[in-house]
Parts: C-alpha cells; sequence; structure tokens
C-alpha cells in the first residue's frame, strides 16, 4: 500500500504511524522517520519556516519516489507525508515510514525514499530569522546522499 | 495569447510576484517568452540550473508554449 500525501495542515507522526502500523499487521518490521523543523540555522534562531511546493509536479513525482522504492525493495508498504505551508520550530515537517517482512528492507526503502525526498522533491525553503527571510538553498550532502543509492553497473 | 508564468523558490523575488500573466505570439518557445521579460530576470530564468515545466511537464527553453498554457520556472530544490 502506498500512501503519499502533501498536508497544508498539522502532520501527526503517532497516529499516521499507528494507522500505518495496523495497515500492514503482517509486516516484521516498521522502519519509520521524522523530520522536524530546526530551531536554529548557525548562530540565528529560526522563527518560522515556509515550504512551498508546485502542485503540478510536487505530489506526482512523490508517488513516482514511492513506487520506486517499492518495485527496489520486498515491501508491504511505503508512507510519505509532507508538510507544505507554514511552520514553527520542532515541528514535524516529513514522515516516511516503510513495513516489510524484515527489517533491513524497511530500513532501507525508508532511507532511500528520505535520500531522494531531500534531493529532488520539488520544494522550496525559506526561513524566517530576525534579520528577515532567507532561501534555504541546496546542500551538496543532499546529491552525496542520493549518490549512495546509483546501482553500479555490472563489470 | 495569454500565458500565465510561475516563478518558484526565490525566482518569485526577482520577478516581484509569484506569477505573471503575459501576452505571447502563438506558435513561439518559451525563449520567446523570456525576450518580453526584463534582462535581469529573463538572465535569471535562462540559467541551466533553472528547469522549466510548459504545462506540467518538464521541458527546456526550446518547448512550443500553447494557448492557456502555463509555464513555471523552477531554481534548484532546498530539499524535502
Amino acid at each position: 500500500m502506498i500512501d503519499v500525501r502533501l498536508l497544508d495542515g498539522l502532520l501527526e507522526p503517532a497516529a499516521e504511524a499507528a494507522r500505518f502500523a495496523r495497515a500492514h499487521r503482517q509486516a516484521g518490521g516498521i522502519a519509520s522517520f521524522v523530520g522536524q523543523v530546526r530551531a536554529e540555522c548557525g548562530t540565528d534562531a529560526v522563527l518560522e519556516l515556509e515550504l512551498s511546493h508546485y502542485p503540478p509536479l510536487t505530489l506526482p513525482g512523490m508517488e513516482a519516489l514511492a513506487e520506486a522504492a517499492v518495485a527496489r525493495w520486498p515491501i508491504f508498504g511505503l508512507l510519505m507525508l509532507h508538510r507544505t505551508g507554514s511552520l514553527g520550530p520542532g515541528e514535524p515537517i516529513v514522515l516516511v515510514a516503510a513495513a516489510a517482512r524484515h527489517r533491513r528492507d524497511a530500513f532501507a526503502a525508508a532511507d532511500f525514499a528520505m535520500d531522494h525526498l531531500k534531493s529532488e522533491a520539488w520544494f522550496w525553503k525559506r526561513e524566517r530569522i530576525a534579520a528577515g527571510w532567507r532561501w534555504i538553498e541546496p546542500r551538496a550532502e543532499d546529491h552525496a546522499d542520493k549518490a549512495r543509492w546509483v546501482i553500479s553497473p555490472q563489470v | 495569447m495569454p500565458v500565465r508564468l510561475v516563478f518558484l523558490g526565490r525566482l518569485q523575488d526577482l520577478a516581484g510576484a509569484s506569477e505573471r500573466m503575459v501576452e505571447a505570439a502563438p506558435g513561439g518557445t518559451v525563449a520567446a517568452l523570456l525576450d518580453r521579460l526584463e534582462p535581469e530576470l529573463a538572465a535569471a530564468l535562462r540559467s541551466p540550473k533553472v528547469r522549466i515545466a510548459v504545462a506540467g511537464a518538464l521541458g527546456g527553453l526550446d518547448r512550443l508554449v500553447s494557448d492557456g498554457d502555463e509555464v513555471a520556472f523552477l531554481p534548484p530544490v532546498s530539499g524535502g
């Protein structure tokens, strides 16, 4: 079961994870990850984070990513929930969970999904600090994280 | 014909708004649309790092724009 959603309001990881677990009683393990808004950036306190997206591309791209994870690992289901709009420090911004017969497949599928969400999903973030708004630029680490998943050609 | 331009991320600061309606010649390309914008904005939108979507499909500057199409300019993502 693939469940991919964009949420303009509150994301409740505990309730969503419990619902996902109930829907996958056959799974031997469920791995989940919750991303939260950081409270600081360098020495600046973050007052607000704003997440914008492009509806014609963002959700379809996330759905394609979920399908790629399901095709690559033997998992029963994948949950991928992402916030949009305005968030405060400490608020949940993303929840990814994978249910599998064995834990390693669940860990790997959730890790794969997060690395690709961070580097490829169509989201733009800006944060408000005391001095005003500033856009968050892509990080080289995000692309390096994604590169871990490239399958080397057979030699 | 009217075409809606959409500016994502920091491009909306450069454009002064997240959307703009422009008048385009029928049968024209995205590149031709850019020629109608302020030079500074057009130069930023021509950056190879900026992806272009016409009517929801990713393409390049040579993509044809039809009546009613939405043309979006997508700078590098900040990540999910």
